[in-house]
């Protein structure tokens, strides 16, 4: 794949390297891209400008903090990012996700955050038990508490808040929704919407990091036009968007995801999902 | 290849073509992460998996 007279030369920011990290090299391999990997535990990026060079850059890195703060270095050289500082930090935000979306009308859980006990009962008393405590980053469903009654929510929160880190001292209360044993993966590359899943489980959690178990789902208009939207919102180029069905509003967005893992969803739906994002990352370079 | 497991010092197989950043699980039940040093392979605890992305 040529720029121009030259070869695309596309890096990939990682950390840990999963399945879908090697797929990803792969694809862009058989792309005929030239392919830095550039390892954030042992490269120091540099900060400035032409301090790293590339076409375009893939950021993969399963580390919030590294994700974030290497695309910064990239974006100081001038270099495009998937996915860029404001869809990694909007997404990682939860907080941040709902106030952009909600801006655009999109249909959420209701949702509040709070720093304090009393102002946590004050929102359970609002949304009625139970309700879905999170911390304001995070995902595979860690630290995510259900709280079914006064007792449960003072034990969560008071937990939180002994916790060392800043973190800890913020929640996310979310009104728990109703969702029928399942929610919906649905992950999009550029403008497309390339794949979707079921994750069901009979847990409220249905992360598959937590054992919910992936089903392929065609998506109709509806969940694609929501998703694309979201998109709109946030920015981004590979996106994982999580849908809620509600029994009496339908979809409702729960969250993004700016870096998704898909091994998942391209296992269950026979699409090559690592190869739709290699082509859409070397377009990318090309534009 | 063979690389020592930092945690209980037994060898640990490797595959050649093994990359910076894969995660390697050893019987002594440690999960391990691969490193480089200049040509050298080494393996480390892994960790920082708290903070993450996931599907």
């Amino acid at each position: 794949m040529r720029c121009g007279s030259a070869l695309v030369q596309v890096a990939v920011l990682h950390d840990i390297v999963r399945l879908e990290e090697k797929l990803l090299f792969n694809a862009f391999l058989n792309l005929g891209a030239s392919l830095r990997r550039i390892y954030v535990k042992s490269s120091p990026i540099p900060l400035f400008r032409g301090g790293l060079s590339a076409d375009v850059a893939l950021q993969r890195c399963l580390s919030h903090t590294a994700a974030i703060e290497s695309t910064f270095g990239l974006e100081a050289s001038g270099i495009p990012v998937i996915n860029s500082s404001f869809t990694l930090n909007t997404c990682l935000d939860k907080a941040w996700t709902a106030s952009l979306l909600a801006k655009e009308g999109i249909p959420q859980p209701k949702s509040f955050v709070v720093f304090s006990l009393e102002a946590a009962l004050k929102v359970a008393s609002e949304l009625t038990y139970p309700v879905v405590v999170k911390p304001l980053s995070g995902s595979w469903g860690a630290l995510v508490s259900l709280a079914r009654d006064e007792e449960e929510l003072r034990t969560i929160i008071e937990h939180r808040m002994r916790l060392p880190g800043k973190e800890s001292k913020a929640h996310f209360i979310q009104e728990f929704v109703r969702k029928p044993g399942r929610d919906i993966r649905v992950t999009v590359v550029g403008d497309e919407v390339v794949a979707a899943i079921y994750r069901k489980s009979r847990h409220w959690i249905t992360n598959t990091a937590r054992g919910g178990v992936a089903e392929a789902f065609k998506p109709g208009d509806e969940v694609v036009e929501l998703s694309l939207k979201v998109r709109e919102v946030v920015g981004g180029d590979v996106l994982g968007v999580d849908l809620f069905e509600d029994p009496e509003r339908g979809y409702l967005v729960n969250e993004v995801n700016a870096v998704p893992e898909f091994k998942n969803v391209q296992r269950v739906t026979g699409v090559d999902v690592a190869s739709a994002i290699a082509k859409h990352v070397v377009e990318v370079a090309k534009k | 290849m063979r690389v020592r497991c930092p945690v209980c010092g037994l060898p640990v197989e490797v595959p050649d073509d093994v990359m910076e950043g894969e995660v390697v699980e050893h019987d002594c039940g440690a999960t391990l992460e691969v490193r480089f040093e200049g040509n050298a392979v080494r393996l480390v605890p892994l960790d920082g998996v708290a903070d993450d992305w996931g599907e």
